[in-house]
C-alpha cells in the first residue's frame, strides 16, 4: 500500500506543478471534477479531442502562413479563436495566452510576427501535450497497480488511500470484462 | 692527462686533398715506474671508410624502418579495403534480399490501399507505403551506389536520340510534378540525332538531377540545356588511349574520391570559386581516373561495331538548371558526398536520402565526364556534367527524314512547340491541370500517395489541397474520402472547405455534430459507439493500460452513450425525431460550434443533473427554436454561418411578432409543423432566456449582446459555478 501511496503522492505533486507552471488552471480542475463512475475517462478524452483540434489548427495555421500568393490573415484568426476557445475551455492556459498573443499579430496582418507566434503556440501545446500525458500515464499507473491490491488484499483493513469512487469503478470495470471481485467479508 | 687516463676521441679533418677525413686518436699516458707521467702514447686511425659505412648503416636502418612501416601501413590498408569490399559486397546481398520482400511488403499495402478502408485505416496504410517506398528508394540508391563503387557496373554502349531522352526524362518528371513550375529543356541544333552510350545510366543521372531541382525549386523554371563543346583539358591529359578509347578498358575500382569532382578546366563564368581550392586534389586523382575514362565499351559488340564503322567522339554538356532555394557556398565541397545533404533541417524538410548526387557523379565520371555544380543561394543552381558520346558516322541520317518537324510528331506528346529547332520543349503549370482533373481522382490519389513519400514539404500538401479542393466542392463525399486519405491533409481540406460547405452539407454535418465527436464518419451515426472508444484508444496509443481499460469500459458505456446520441439526434431537425425526455425537465438547448467546449458543457450540465440539446450555429437553433419550445438557450456569439447575434434577433422577431417572417427573410425556411410542434399559433410565444456565451473579444461585448436580445452572457471558459448560477436564475 505505501506504494500505491507513493504513486498517488506522485499524481498529486505532479498535478500541482501543472498549475504551479501555468499549464494548467483552474477550469482543469474543474474538469477533473466532471470525472465519475459514469465517465471515467472524461479527462483523457476531452484532452485527446483537444489535442486532435489543437493540431489541426496549427497544421492549418502553418500551411495559410505558407501561402506565397497571400496569407488569409482572416482564416488564421479563425483558427486561433477556435483553438483559444478550446484551450481556455479545458483549462490550458499558456495556450490560451499564446492565442491571445497570437491574434494581436494576426490582427496586425504581420506575417512574421504570426510566424513566431505559431511557433510559440506549436511549444506551448507540445508542452501541454506531454506534460497532460505524463500526468494521464502516473495516474493510469496507479490505478491498475491498485486493482491489482484490491484484488490481491481485498478485505485489508490498512487499504485504500484512494477515494471510494474509484474503487467503485475500477470493481465495475473489472466485473464488466468478465471478471469477478472475490468478497471477503 | 690531468687525469691520468687514456682516452679515445674522433676528430674529423678537413683536407683539401681527399676531402673530409676521419681520424680515430688513441691517447694514453706513460707512467714510470715510479708513477710519474713521463710521456704520451698517441695513435692515430684513419676511420673514415668506416665511418662512412657506420652512417650508411644507420640510414639502411632507418630506410628499413621506414619501409617496414609503410608495409605495415599498406597491409593495414589492404585488409581494411578487403573488408570493405566483403562489406559492400554483403551490403549489396543484404540489400537485394532485403529488396524483394520489401517490394512485396509495398506491393501488398498498395493493394490494400484500393479495397475499403475507414479513416483512420487509411491513414495508417500512407504512412506504411510513404515509409515503405522510402526504404526502398534508399535500399535501390544504397545497391546502384555499391554496384559503381565495387566495379562491377558495366556500361552500355547503345544508339539513343539525346533529344527524345531529354523530353522523356521531362515529360516524367511534369506528371508528377506537384507544383507551379515551368520545366523546360533546349537541345542545341549542333547535337547530333543519334549518338552512343549508356541511355539508362544517361537518364537516371538527368532523372535524378532534375528530381532535385524540382524538389528544391518552388518556383519559377527547371530545365535541362544540351550542346555540344570542344573536347575538355581534363580528357587530354593523363589519357594515353586518347578519345578513341579502343582498348576495352573494364571498368576500374579505382573511382575518384568523393572529395575531388570538379572539371577545374571549365572556365564557364558561372562555376563557382570551391572548384580552385579542389584544384590540387583533382590533378592528381586524375591521373587515377584517367585509365578509366575513356570507358565506352562494355559490350563486345561495339568493339566490333567499333572495328567496322568510323566513329568520333563528341563531348555534350548537360546543364540542369533551376530558379530554386540555391545551394550555400560552404556546402559546395559536401555536396557529392554519400548521405550529405546541404543540412539537417534541409534533410528533415526536403526528405531525400542523400545519395543520389553521389550515384550521379559516380556514374559520369565512370563515363568518363564531369560533373559540377554551380549555384547562388536563393536564385538558383545549375547542375552541369559533361560526358563524351560516339557518334557513328555512317548510319546518321539513314533512318531520319530530313524534316526535323517529323521527328518531334512522331513522338507525339502534344506538348513540345514546333520551334525550327526540334530541341525545344516546355512544359507549363496549366498542362499540370488537365492532368489532374482529367484523369480522375484515382491517379490523383496513386500520385499524392506516390509522392509524399518523396518529397515532404508543406508545399506539396498546400498544392494538392488547392487542387482537391475542386472535388471537394462538388459534394462528393466518396472522392472526398479518397483524396482527403490520400493528401493525409485530410483535417485542413474538412476545415478549409467547411464553411463554404457547411449550409449544404448540414444534414450530415448536424448528426455529426451532434455526436460531438471529432472523427467525422460521415455516414455512421451507429458507428459512434467505435468512434468514442477509437478516439481514447488512438490517444493513448502508447500506453497499453489504457487501451485494457478503455475496452473494459466500453461495454458499460453504450448505455450512457446512447443516452447522448438520443439528445444528439434530435438535434438532427430536418427528421422529427422522438423526444424520450419526460416534459418535467427543462429543456435546454446549447448552441456552440466548438466541439471541446460542447464537450465540457455538456458533461456540467450533465452533472447538475440536466440533458441539453445541442447545435452548432445560429440556422441550425433557429430550427432548433422554431421546432421545440426550450427553457433556457445557451448561445454561444462567434459561429460559422450565422453568429448568435443574428439568431437572437430571429428568436426575438418571432417572440414579438408570432411569425417566423424574419428568419424566412434570413433564408431560413420553417419545416413544416411536426406532432412535436408543442406551439398552437394563438397563444403568444413564451420568452426564452438567451445566455450568451462570451469570450471577452471585442465584438462580444455586453452591450451589444443586450442590445441583440440577450438576457444575460456568461463569459469563457464555462464553469460549473456560472452555469448554476444561470440555470437557478433563469428556470422556474
Amino acid at each position: 500500500m505505501d506504494f500505491v501511496n507513493l504513486l498517488q503522492r506522485k499524481f498529486i505533486d505532479y498535478s500541482s506543478s501543472l498549475h504551479r507552471e501555468g499549464i494548467v488552471d483552474d477550469q482543469f480542475t474543474q474538469l477533473r471534477k466532471l470525472e465519475d463512475e459514469n465517465s471515467p475517462h472524461f479527462v483523457m478524452e476531452v484532452a485527446s479531442l483537444f489535442f486532435e483540434d489543437c493540431e489541426k489548427l496549427i497544421n492549418n495555421m502553418a500551411i495559410a502562413l505558407e501561402q506565397k500568393q497571400g496569407v488569409d490573415f482572416k482564416q488564421i484568426d479563425e483558427c486561433i479563436h477556435q483553438l483559444k476557445g478550446s484551450s481556455s475551455s479545458i483549462g490550458a492556459m499558456r495556450v490560451k495566452n499564446a492565442c491571445i498573443a497570437f491574434r494581436s499579430f494576426s490582427d496586425g496582418q504581420n506575417r512574421e510576427g504570426c510566424l513566431r507566434c505559431l511557433q510559440q503556440l506549436s511549444h506551448e501545446y507540445s508542452l501541454l501535450k506531454n506534460k497532460l500525458q505524463t500526468l494521464f500515464r502516473v495516474s493510469v499507473a496507479s490505478r491498475c497497480l491498485y486493482v491489482c491490491l484490491v484484488i490481491f488484499c481485498r478485505g485489508n483493513e490498512h487499504a485504500e488511500p484512494f477515494p471510494d469512487v474509484l474503487v467503485f469503478q475500477l470493481e465495475k470495470e473489472i466485473v464488466a470484462a468478465g471478471g469477478s471481485i472475490p468478497r471477503v467479508h | 692527462m690531468d687525469k691520468g687516463l687514456p682516452a679515445k676521441r674522433e676528430i674529423t679533418f678537413e683536407t683539401e686533398l681527399f676531402g673530409s677525413k676521419t681520424f680515430l686518436i688513441y691517447v694514453e699516458p706513460v707512467f714510470s715506474k715510479a708513477g710519474e707521467t713521463i710521456g704520451i702514447n698517441y695513435m692515430g686511425m684513419d676511420i673514415t671508410d668506416q665511418v662512412r659505412k657506420r652512417e650508411r648503416m644507420i640510414k639502411i636502418r632507418e630506410e628499413i624502418a621506414v619501409q617496414k612501416a609503410k608495409e605495415t601501413e599498406l597491409n593495414r590498408t589492404i585488409h581494411i579495403t578487403e573488408e570493405t569490399m566483403r562489406a559492400k559486397q554483403m551490403l549489396a546481398t543484404m540489400s537485394h534480399e532485403i529488396r524483394s520482400p520489401l517490394s512485396g511488403v509495398v506491393s501488398m499495402a498498395e493493394i490494400l490501399a484500393t479495397t475499403k478502408l475507414d479513416r483512420e485505416q487509411r491513414q495508417l496504410l500512407n504512412v506504411m507505403l510513404s515509409s515503405g517506398d522510402l526504404v526502398l528508394q534508399l535500399i535501390n540508391d544504397i545497391l546502384d551506389l555499391s554496384k559503381v563503387e565495387s566495379g562491377v557496373m558495366k556500361l552500355e554502349a547503345t544508339k539513343f536520340r539525346p533529344r527524345e531522352v531529354v523530353k522523356h526524362v521531362l515529360q516524367t518528371a511534369a506528371a508528377s510534378l506537384q507544383k507551379i513550375l515551368t520545366l523546360e529543356g533546349n537541345v542545341a541544333d549542333d547535337v547530333p540525332i543519334e549518338v552512343i552510350g549508356d541511355v539508362l545510366r544517361i537518364r537516371q543521372i538527368l532523372t535524378n538531377l532534375i528530381s532535385n531541382a524540382i524538389k528544391f525549386t518552388h518556383e519559377g523554371k527547371v530545365g535541362v540545356k544540351l550542346y555540344v563543346v570542344p573536347e575538355p583539358p581534363f580528357a587530354k591529359e593523363g589519357s594515353q588511349h586518347g578519345s578513341d578509347g579502343s582498348t576495352a578498358n573494364q571498368t576500374t575500382t579505382n573511382v575518384p574520391k568523393e572529395e575531388t569532382c570538379t572539371s577545374t578546366s571549365q572556365t564557364s563564368s558561372d562555376q563557382r570559386g570551391f572548384h580552385g581550392k579542389k584544384h590540387e586534389g583533382s590533378c592528381q586523382n586524375r591521373s587515377q581516373s584517367e585509365p578509366g575514362t575513356p570507358v565506352m565499351n562494355g559490350k563486345i559488340d561495339v568493339t566490333e561495331e567499333q572495328a567496322e564503322l568510323p566513329e568520333t567522339t563528341v563531348w555534350i554538356r548537360c546543364d540542369v538548371y533551376d530558379t530554386g532555394i540555391g545551394i550555400p557556398e560552404n556546402a559546395l565541397p559536401t555536396l557529392f558526398k554519400k548521405y550529405m545533404q546541404v543540412s539537417a533541417d534541409h534533410a528533415r524538410k526536403y526528405g531525400g536520402t542523400g545519395l543520389g548526387l553521389a550515384i550521379c557523379k559516380q556514374l559520369v565520371e565512370l563515363m568518363g565526364g564531369r560533373l559540377t555544380v554551380s549555384s547562388r543561394v536563393h536564385c538558383g543552381s545549375t547542375f552541369t556534367f559533361i560526358l563524351p558520346y560516339k557518334v557513328s558516322l555512317s548510319c546518321d541520317h539513314s533512318d531520319d527524314s530530313d524534316d526535323p518537324d517529323d521527328l518531334s510528331d512522331m513522338d507525339d506528346h502534344g506538348d513540345s512547340d514546333d520551334d525550327a529547332t526540334n530541341g525545344f520543349f516546355q512544359f507549363q503549370p496549366r498542362t499540370l491541370g488537365s492532368l489532374f482533373s482529367s484523369n480522375g481522382s484515382s491517379r490523383t490519389q496513386k500520385l499524392l500517395a506516390h509522392n509524399i513519400g518523396h518529397v515532404n514539404s508543406h508545399k506539396i500538401n498546400g498544392f494538392s489541397e488547392n487542387y482537391c479542393s475542386f472535388p471537394t466542392s462538388n459534394g462528393q463525399a466518396k472522392e472526398m474520402d479518397l483524396v482527403e486519405d490520400a493528401c493525409s491533409v485530410a483535417e485542413a481540406l474538412e476545415i478549409s472547405s467547411e464553411p463554404e460547405c457547411s449550409f449544404s452539407h448540414s444534414p450530415d454535418h448536424d448528426s455529426e455534430s451532434a455526436i460531438c465527436r471529432g472523427r467525422r464518419h460521415h455516414n455512421d451515426v451507429n458507428g459512434e459507439n467505435k468512434v468514442s472508444s477509437i478516439d481514447v484508444s488512438t490517444y493513448s496509443e502508447t500506453s497499453r493500460e489504457v487501451d485494457v481499460k478503455v475496452k473494459i469500459s466500453e461495454p458499460q458505456l453504450p448505455a450512457e452513450r446512447q443516452g447522448r446520441s438520443d439528445s444528439g439526434s434530435q438535434s438532427t431537425l430536418n427528421t422529427s425525431q422522438e423526444v424520450s425526455n419526460s416534459i418535467s425537465k427543462p429543456k435546454i438547448l446549447l448552441v456552440e460550434d466548438n466541439k471541446i467546449n460542447v464537450l465540457v458543457t455538456q458533461s456540467m450540465m450533465k452533472q447538475l443533473g440536466h440533458t441539453i440539446d445541442v447545435v452548432n450555429n445560429g440556422v441550425q437553433a433557429v430550427r432548433a427554436v422554431q421546432c421545440r419550445s426550450y427553457d433556457l438557450v445557451l448561445m454561444d456569439v462567434c459561429m460559422p454561418v450565422m453568429d448568435g447575434l443574428q439568431a437572437t434577433r430571429l428568436i426575438r422577431s418571432f417572440e414579438e411578432t408570432g411569425n417566423w417572417d424574419a428568419a424566412a427573410k434570413a433564408g431560413i425556411e420553417r419545416p413544416s409543423p411536426s406532432s412535436d410542434s408543442l406551439q398552437p399559433d394563438c397563444t403568444p410565444p413564451k420568452h426564452i432566456p438567451i445566455i450568451a456565451m462570451t469570450a471577452n473579444a471585442l465584438s462580444e461585448s455586453a452591450e451589444e449582446c443586450f442590445a441583440n436580445g440577450m438576457d444575460s452572457f456568461v463569459s469563457k471558459p464555462v464553469t460549473f459555478q456560472k452555469l448554476k448560477e444561470c440555470l437557478e436564475q433563469y428556470l422556474p
